[in-house]
């Protein structure tokens, strides 16, 4: 006889409606369906469905050379695609024992901050935005503009770049991106004291996001929240710290865990980690090497058979690179830990109780990227 | 008693808190010249785009309508999504040899996801990237580039 | 005739004999009631277009951006694009949804303010209506537009437009008390209701300065409390509820959704006017009681630019706060009126009647 297995079944009152935060929506940062069940303006329950911009990427890396590779891997978490490529690259130079030349970790490390800086500058215009502080969008876009010059200058492209490759990178870094990047660091110190002005300080704004959507560090942990949104609930996973790679061990920057967990915890953690990205960067910027930007590599990569794997600090949390590989050019399987899969299933839990305007202030503390859930 | 004075602290610095705000909007309302947006297009004849900016990819030929493709098909390889197809074609030469030239080099700009490696990896250098970035068209059928010129032929220091 | 940039009263003494002698006395009054009626809506239309591109072109500068300027030159002929467009929407018709209702709801709100413009002196004897109970009447007129919201959300038959309307004219309907307190602070100072003496009485100086203190608090409480009536600012979430819906006005396309967002300007130019009259003077210039040759040269400057330069004034205050703040939530709105502002409103009016008991005003 077949078992019955019995399944917690919820209760729905009287009451409840359901409305569709449909997958065309100004406030979800992309394509996410979110089905929210209502009592009122409370929130009871919510479920959110992804799979709208799934791609396959993971299986189209099963055909592909691991240098081709990385430009799949930019359009993950599109927002952080230096940090993507950096995994990949630095999870076949492991594999083959490779010893990447001083300069190019140089590089890397500070083209990732930057990246950093980027991805949060265009998290804090669209909070703003979506509390309804429209200014705070053309703000942040109007600074993450001059990084975008720079990175147009030295990689060719503002958004998609896939400039880091097995064993280095693909060009040489332009003659004026030293220049630039001190340039752009002494602005923005300027600017950031803006943003606390029109929005960090504001009385509304605290009163939208001070006390609303509380994570626990428990909570952080068994769901697997990493990246600022688990720091703000006090839970230590900053992987630049615990497990270094580049340089960040010759750079001197504090890991922001803030104790409070609710959603002004995550908005004042992005911001401090934007100042420690510039403190990084200030550190390596006039101390690069000079030597190759690319070792020496074979026409084919191949690894050798066995398991794989390599995480990063991605903007948003912690993303892991596991490659099966069976020896030959592509690998077997592929498979990518997504920073934003484990923060976007914490949404539910911590948004029980909230009114409709706070889930989207919730979502919008949280910072997921929709194309990186779905891959 | 004390709730009595918070109740009025709370009110002076959230007042000063809104009004710190209407400064930062207030001096770029009254500062126009910080304006950064750039008149597209209308500025098109001053626009200048950066030396390594990735437009599209081409095949750059010299006065004398020479290339420096020899048709090995390495890009071919090296492309990922099968957005460049090299068609060769093999010719006679004068000791009986049969010598691959390029007769097509076809370039899905529709597909291609302007990953660099075509570029990188070509042994010849006979690619580069263009700056052209105005590729919108009516017509899906002119996305579908051929980048060897008609006419051309390869530059003589590489057939050798 | 002497026709007087300075002082209207003499014009209109000559239109009134010009037609009384042409027509008998009932033609004479229709034919001036028609040249109030169109002077009105020609007025209300221009207006509200200024208002949009203005709108536009300040959220612009606020924002590092330029704004609307390829449809004519710096971009002024952008709303009239605009209006078009709107114009040749289909107006789609609900089949669930009442239609006597759902037809009328937009006109109540535009009529509600029209009657609110009627009031307002414009310059000396530019003044459609002078009744003695001036803002008495103007608060009670804009009250009606509360009617327009709720039946347009009832009637749109759609459970999302009921709640944007029900959140909407809880807001509105708070918030009048606050208007409504702090007009009483003035009227205390003033001493009379009517639009015509309220302005003739700033002659030697605004209310603002004179009635020092709480004068200067009722004005802030006013530009607060009439922000979140017309729903603008950062008591928008009624209609920027892009979290949900676009609130009471979801169902409504093309013409009659332009009559909301007009609507909309020109209740935000009626509050802005009165604020102007009441607190700032009206059409009075800057006076300082006892600087004479100050005084004269104040006077040069036409009292019409004085009445829009502060109508602008405050206009401008309210564009500013709403590209600034963030939204409040529905909850928050409402404890801000009724634990804070009410409150103070009411402590404000008793120390108000005890200055000018005293005397302690200039």
């Amino acid at each position: 006889m077949k078992e019955v297995i019995n399944l917690p079944v919820r209760n729905i009152e009287e009451e409840e409606y359901h409305i569709n935060m449909g997958p065309q929506h100004p406030s979800t940062h992309g394509v996410l369906r979110l089905v929210v069940s209502l009592q009122g303006e409370i929130v009871k329950n919510l479920k959110p469905h992804c799979g709208y911009i799934h791609r396959g990427i993971e299986k189209m890396c099963e055909k592909d050379t691991y240098p081709q590779i990385i430009h799949l891997t930019d359009r993950m978490d599109y927002l952080s695609a230096h940090i993507n490529n950096h995994a990949v690259c630095m999870l076949v130079e492991k594999a083959l024992e490779i010893d990447v030349p001083e300069r190019v970790q140089y590089i890397r490390t500070i083209v990732d901050e930057l990246n950093r800086i980027a991805s949060h500058q265009l998290w804090w215009c669209s909070f703003g935005m979506d509390l309804g502080g429209l200014t705070c969008f053309f703000y942040g876009l109007r600074d993450r503009e001059k990084i975008l010059d720079i990175f147009e200058e030295s990689f060719g492209s503002r958004l998609l770049h896939s400039y880091y490759t097995p064993g280095g990178l693909m060009m040489d870094i332009h003659k004026d991106f030293q220049k630039n990047v001190k340039d752009f660091i002494k602005y923005f110190r300027k600017k950031i004291k803006d943003y606390d002005r029109i929005l960090t300080g504001n009385i509304i704004m605290h009163e939208r996001t001070r006390g609303v959507g509380f994570l626990s560090k428990e909570d952080a942990i068994s769901y697997g929240v990493t990246g600022p949104s688990g720091r703000a609930s006090g839970f230590a996973c900053d992987v630049r710290k615990h497990h270094p790679y580049g340089v960040y061990e010759k750079a001197d920057f504090k890991e922001i865990l803030l104790p409070e967990g609710d959603t002004f915890a995550r908005y004042m953690v992005r911001m401090h980690e934007m100042r420690e990205s510039m403190k990084i960067i200030e550190q390596l910027i006039d101390n690069i090497p000079a030597g190759d930007y690319s070792a020496k590599m074979k026409a084919v990569i191949k690894l050798p058979a066995g398991e794989y794997f390599q995480r990063v600090e991605a903007a948003r949390g912690e993303l892991g690179v596991y490659v099966v590989s069976d020896g030959n050019k592509t690998p077997l399987r592929m498979k990518f830990r997504s920073p934003n899969f484990s923060n976007l299933g914490v949404l539910d839990h911590i948004s029980r109780g909230c009114k409709i305007a706070d889930l989207v202030a919730i979502g919008a503390s949280l910072d997921y990227v929709i194309p990186d859930i779905d891959r | 008693m004390n709730s009595f004075f918070k109740y009025f602290t709370d009110i002076f610095h959230a007042v000063k808190s809104l009004l710190t705000g209407m400064t930062v909007t207030g001096k770029y309302f009254f500062s126009p010249w910080e304006i950064v947006t750039q008149q597209y297009p209308e500025n098109r004849k001053t626009l200048k785009m950066y030396d390594r900016f990735k437009g599209e990819v081409i095949m750059p030929h010299n006065a004398q309508n020479e290339h420096r493709c020899t048709g090995c098909g390495i890009c071919e390889t090296n492309c990922p999504n099968g957005s460049i197809e090299v068609i060769q074609n093999k010719i006679d030469m004068p000791d009986g040899k049969k010598k691959r030239i390029i007769d097509q080099h076809i370039y899905h700009l529709s597909m291609c996801a302007f990953c660099g490696l075509c570029i990188k990896t070509c042994p010849s250098n006979a690619l580069a990237w263009g700056q052209e970035f105005e590729h919108a068209v009516f017509d899906r059928s002119k996305l579908t580039k051929i980048l060897n010129k008609p006419g051309s032929s390869i530059l003589k220091d590489i057939a050798e | 005739m002497n026709f007087s940039i300075y002082d209207f009263t003499s014009f209109n003494q000559w239109i009134d004999k010009f037609l009384n002698d042409n027509l008998n006395p009932f033609w004479a009054v229709v034919v001036e009631l028609t040249i109030i009626g169109l002077v009105v809506l020609l007025f209300y239309a221009l207006v509200g277009l200024f208002l949009v591109y203005a709108e536009r072109k300040v959220c612009a500068f606020m924002q590092n951006r330029v704004g609307p300027n390829r449809v004519g030159p710096y971009g002024i002929f952008q709303t009239i694009a605009d209006l078009f467009k709107l114009l040749m929407k289909e107006l789609i018709h609900i089949k669930s949804a009442d239609t006597f209702l759902f037809n009328i709801a937009p006109f109540i709100v535009i009529i509600a303010s029209f009657m609110a413009i009627a009031a307002i002196p414009f310059a000396k004897g530019l003044h459609a209506i002078d009744f003695d109970i001036g803002i008495l009447y103007v608060i009670a007129v804009s009250s009606l537009g509360v009617v327009g919201v709720l039946l347009a959300g009832w009637s749109s038959n759609n459970k999302y437009s009921l709640i944007g309307a029900m959140r909407s004219g809880a807001q509105i309907v708070s918030y009048e008390l606050s208007v409504g307190l702090s007009l009483l602070t003035i009227i205390v100072l003033a001493g009379t209701m009517q639009f015509s003496q309220i302005v003739e009485g700033q002659a030697n100086g605004w209310f603002l300065f004179k009635g020092h203190i709480p004068a200067f608090v009722a004005f802030v409480i006013f530009l607060i409390a009439s922000t979140a009536e017309t729903n603008r600012g950062p008591f928008d979430l009624a209609e920027a509820e892009s979290e949900l819906t676009a609130g009471f006005h979801t169902e409504y396309s093309g013409i009659k959704f332009a009559f909301f967002f007009l609507a909309e300007y020109m209740n935000m130019f009626i509050v802005a006017s009165i604020a102007a009259t009441v607190f700032l003077g009206g059409w009075m210039p800057f006076h300082v009681g006892g600087w004479e040759g100050f005084n004269r040269v104040m006077d040069f400057i036409p009292p019409l630019f004085w009445y829009f330069g502060k109508t602008a004034f405050i206009i401008f205050l309210m564009m500013w706060f709403k590209w600034t703040f963030p939204r409040l939530r529905i909850d928050q709105l409402l404890t801000l009126e009724w634990k804070y502002l009410l409150p103070i409103n009411l402590v404000n009016i008793l120390i108000m009647a005890f200055v000018v008991l005293m005397g302690w005003h200039f």
